[in-house]
């Protein structure tokens, strides 16, 4: 008789599980809905006013509207830019994630967070003060001038906005890539050694193709935020420098927003293909981690 | 006999910070010994290890090498190759890329390479193993495939870390015989690092026991197993029963009352002494038989033997035999002079540096 | 040796790099003269003005008050849709996971103009509510980034075994799984706070002529003139933001100590 007894409380309870963990699914409809709501559908907004015209008809122009020779040149300079950018901030991260990956652990998380601190100050104020130094009558020229040597025009060129590009993505270049080579099993590089290899050879044979997704994460935080930026150009480059971001930024000021839309799904295609590539080359499909 | 001492260790000293990990270490290996450095976690036989192979730097003392001071010279530059705990395969790469990974470096023609590859992976049952990538392997196989990639450069000298440390155990006793095998075959020396004595005791020619940066005692696995020279090395390796007794005189020791012939002299007249005896080396005769008696308190089937504890004179003794006496039985104890094993009383801990004692 | 030189020189450089404009800002904030190169002497006057510039103040309360609320409800709708997701088969996890990467992934101005176009069909005013929304939906998927790996180390099995001892879901879920992954969630409120905080192209496109955060706030002025109480502004920020890191980099320390005495 309680052999039985027991057994039905085993069924209640592993029924009772069954029932529960159906109930904890519950906790993620309000997410669903937020992210249906204002991520999906607006971005389906963006696929509808890219493909209509006023009067509600199916249109490719818009999006053909970027074969306009201004919007042409407006993506095209930012591609140069922002590909640019992505390599100069490759370039100087790369060393810095090296040096600072082989430094003691104790002052380890405090040069971090030093090279993390600008990160944290605003955006804005952060490219405003480049602005400052690269002024006519900024810091660098006159400090040239008191060395009676010939002014840098620098501000309101494609160099600044390069600058300001580099400036401000330069520490998401360098986290990943510092973190994945953290990561490195010190025995792996002391295998390299144990069979033959010199520095050199350590580096380019293991250490920095085990950091490559850190590298293809640091590419695609640079890339895509230089790419479409509108800030930057507009603050370093005056009205001089255009952007496909000032393009878009402009017609949605207007109230082209048919215009503005297509521009934007022709920016989001790029954006996509660069992912794509990324991709390819990036075999941890769990996605890349920044922190 | 101090010939053919290929790699020669002198007083080598090691810190990090204030701790003094390794003090004035010296040691030799031979040609084609299989020599294994034993002891407990945190007692230098890593660090031991990582300096003959170049990864640490010592900061006093010489590491000569076939005659050459090496002391200085980094680990790419050394006849040695080393296998890691961890395995550390190149996750990137193929196994055969993995492989080929030193024999590249020497820059050796493609055939050679080829031929090398294919000759390593047969050597450890590996032979189609090639294309694959590490993390596809097994724990033991990525271990082999280690080894392969250490021992394709013909090293002279093959320098092993705990490597069978994260296998199971039918797994390990395969390997351990496996490094034999390999080791006969190559003509190569091995030097070997683990804190498992039996694996110690299976495999080398020559044990190093070691504790907290000093060396205990140097010998073969039989010495050592069977004349331990002090308490702690008696107690590492294998069971034991430790007694503090006195040394009546030559061949005569009075454990715990009663008196014991022995075999070992010298140990002076009415001298506190620590005896040693193996738990299989203890009979179990009637009461009115044995020179001690007792009481049977504990009684454990082990498979191989039964084992259990006596209390007799105050002291619990652990016996394995394979015949069984009941639990709270009255047994006699009987020890052959042969297996009491004496040895001095230290100073202090077991901080002692015995000096090398070369009885080959 | 030589070696060692070089590596301390180039993160030198790299830091003066990253600083000198920041230092620029904080020393030309204590400038008299309102000129960008030319000293005129030490002054606080710059920010007695600032507390004086309703329109800046203002603008920084709105951002702090959006900035925490964004923060706060997106936690909450962050950690909860990571519980449940944790619990789901792959595929499902992985189109929610995919989706959310959407806005981290997208670029800003994407973003910032679907909203906007969003809150214009459903006739939603432009203003405090529109921005609030906004910035909930980009900070969900920090939090959710920063929570779920901490569920990922979570033993799966301390669930069932407060279930299994009586305790009822919600008993189980805050005294069991919420401690544990609690260091993920405030790292992940904190994260939200602080992109919140920095935002501007969002904000930009969904704020409408009324309000203004401090990013947008700052934009306006720019396009006028720099006012010296923008420096002002920005040393204030600086130093807040250093003490608290310093104060955080703390606590992490004062938090791993406590593990040498087990």
């Amino acid at each position: 008789m309680e052999k039985w007894s027991h057994m039905k409380t085993n069924n209640k309870l592993t029924h009772s599980k069954k029932v529960k963990s159906n109930k904890l699914k519950w906790l993620s409809y309000p997410y669903i809905l937020w992210m249906m709501a204002f991520i999906l559908i607006p971005l389906f907004m963006v696929l509808y006013y890219g493909l209509t015209n006023k009067d509600g008809f199916f249109t490719f122009e818009n999006i053909l509207q970027i074969t306009e020779s201004m919007n042409r040149k407006a993506l095209r300079l930012a591609l140069e830019l922002s590909i640019a950018s992505t390599i100069i901030c490759l370039l100087l991260a790369y060393p810095l994630a090296l040096i600072l990956s082989k430094m003691q652990m104790k002052s380890n998380s405090f040069i971090v967070l030093i090279i993390i601190l600008p990160m944290w100050m605003n955006f804005l104020l952060r490219t405003i003060a480049w602005q400052n130094i690269l002024e006519k009558t900024g810091i660098i020229n006159n400090f040239l001038n008191f060395l009676h040597l010939p002014t840098l025009n620098i501000i309101n060129t494609p160099a600044a906005i390069v600058l300001g590009m580099v400036y401000n993505f330069l520490p998401f270049m360098v986290l990943p890539i510092y973190n994945v080579l953290i990561k490195i099993d010190k025995d792996i590089v002391n295998a390299a050694r144990d069979l033959g290899a010199n520095s050199i050879h350590t580096f380019l044979k293991i250490i920095f193709p085990l950091s490559m997704p850190g590298v293809l994460s640091g590419i695609t935080m640079v890339f895509v935020p230089s790419l479409t930026t509108f800030v930057i150009s507009s603050i370093l480059g005056g009205s001089k420098i255009v952007l496909i971001g000032n393009v878009i930024e402009q017609k949605f000021k207007l109230g082209t927003w048919h215009t503005g839309s297509g521009l934007s799904l022709v920016l989001m295609i790029f954006i996509l293909l660069s992912m794509a590539i990324l991709a390819k080359y990036d075999k941890d499909k769990e996605g890349t981690n920044v922190w | 006999m101090a010939e053919n001492k290929l790699i020669d260790l002198i007083n080598i000293t090691k810190s990090y910070g204030d701790t003094v990990v390794l003090d004035e270490l010296n040691l030799y290996i031979r040609e084609n010994e299989f020599l294994t450095l034993l002891g407990p976690s945190g007692c230098g036989k890593t660090t031991t290890l990582r300096i003959i192979g170049g990864f640490e730097n010592p900061n006093k003392g010489q590491v000569i090498f076939d005659g050459k001071d090496i002391t200085n010279l980094p680990p790419n530059e050394r006849k040695l190759n080393t296998v890691f705990q961890k395995y550390a395969l190149f996750s990137h790469m193929t196994i055969s890329e993995n492989i080929a990974f030193g024999l590249k470096i020497s820059k050796k023609s493609k055939q050679y390479i080829n031929d090398k590859i294919k000759y390593a992976l047969k050597l450890v049952n590996l032979d189609d193993f090639g294309n694959r990538m590490p993390d596809s392997l097994s724990g033991g196989q990525q271990q082999r495939i280690a080894i392969a990639r250490a021992i394709v450069n013909e090293p002279k000298v093959l320098l092993l870390d705990e490597p069978l440390g994260a296998l199971d155990l039918k797994l390990r006793q395969d390997m351990q015989y496996e490094l034999i095998r390999l080791k006969n075959e190559l003509g190569i020396t091995f030097i070997y690092v683990t804190h498992d004595q039996e694996e110690a005791l299976t495999m080398s020619d020559t044990i190093v026991v070691m504790n907290q940066g000093y060396i205990q005692q140097i010998g073969k696995p039989e010495d050592i197993y069977n004349e331990p020279k002090n308490a702690f090395v008696a107690d590492f390796i294998g069971d034991s029963n430790i007694i503090a007794s006195t040394m009546v005189d030559d061949r005569l020791v009075n454990i715990l009352g009663n008196n014991f012939s022995c075999v070992d002299i010298g140990f002076g007249k009415n001298k506190p002494v620590d005896v040693v005896i193996r738990p299989e080396d203890i009979d179990l005769v009637k009461p009115e038989e044995g020179t001690i008696r007792g009481r049977v308190t504990s009684l454990i089937f082990k498979g191989v033997h039964y084992e259990m504890d006596v209390m007799a004179n105050g002291h619990e003794w652990l016996v394995h035999s394979t015949d069984l006496c009941a639990v709270g039985s009255e047994v006699g104890i009987m020890v052959d002079p042969y297996d009491i094993q004496i040895m001095k009383k230290p100073e202090s801990e077991d901080e002692q540096a015995v000096e090398i004692n070369d009885s080959m | 040796m030589v070696k060692r030189f070089f590596e301390r020189f180039y993160i030198g450089i790299i830091l003066l790099f990253l600083y000198a404009p920041i230092f620029i800002l904080i020393v030309l904030s204590f400038n008299k003269s309102k000129s960008r190169s030319k000293w005129g002497g030490f002054t606080l006057h710059w920010y007695k003005e600032l507390f004086q510039n309703e329109d800046i103040i203002n603008a920084l309360y709105t951002t702090l008050i959006i900035a925490f609320l964004s923060a706060l409800i997106a936690t909450i709708i962050g950690t909860t849709a990571s519980i449940a997701m944790s619990r789901m088969k792959k595929t499902p996890r992985t189109i929610l996971l995919g989706i959310t990467n959407i806005p981290m992934l997208n670029a800003d101005i994407v973003t910032g103009i679907s909203l906007m176009l969003i809150f214009v069909a459903l006739n939603f005013t432009l203003g405090f509510s529109s921005v609030l929304i906004a910035h909930i939906t980009f900070n969900i998927p920090y939090v959710i980034l920063s929570v779920m790996p901490k569920l990922r180390q979570v033993n799966p099995s301390t669930y069932e075994a407060a279930q299994d001892l009586g305790a009822s879901q919600i008993y189980a879920f805050f005294k069991v799984i919420l401690p544990d992954i609690f260091p993920g969630v405030v790292s992940g409120f904190l994260l939200a706070f602080t992109m919140s905080l920095d935002d501007f192209v969002i904000t930009h496109f969904t704020k409408g002529p009324e309000i203004n955060t401090l990013s947008t706030k700052i934009y306006t002025e720019v396009r006028k003139g720099i006012k010296p109480e923008i420096y002002a502004l920005s040393t204030l920020l600086f130093v807040s933001v250093l003490l608290l890191l310093i104060f955080i980099n703390r606590r992490g320390a004062e938090k791993k100590a406590p593990n040498r005495l087990v």
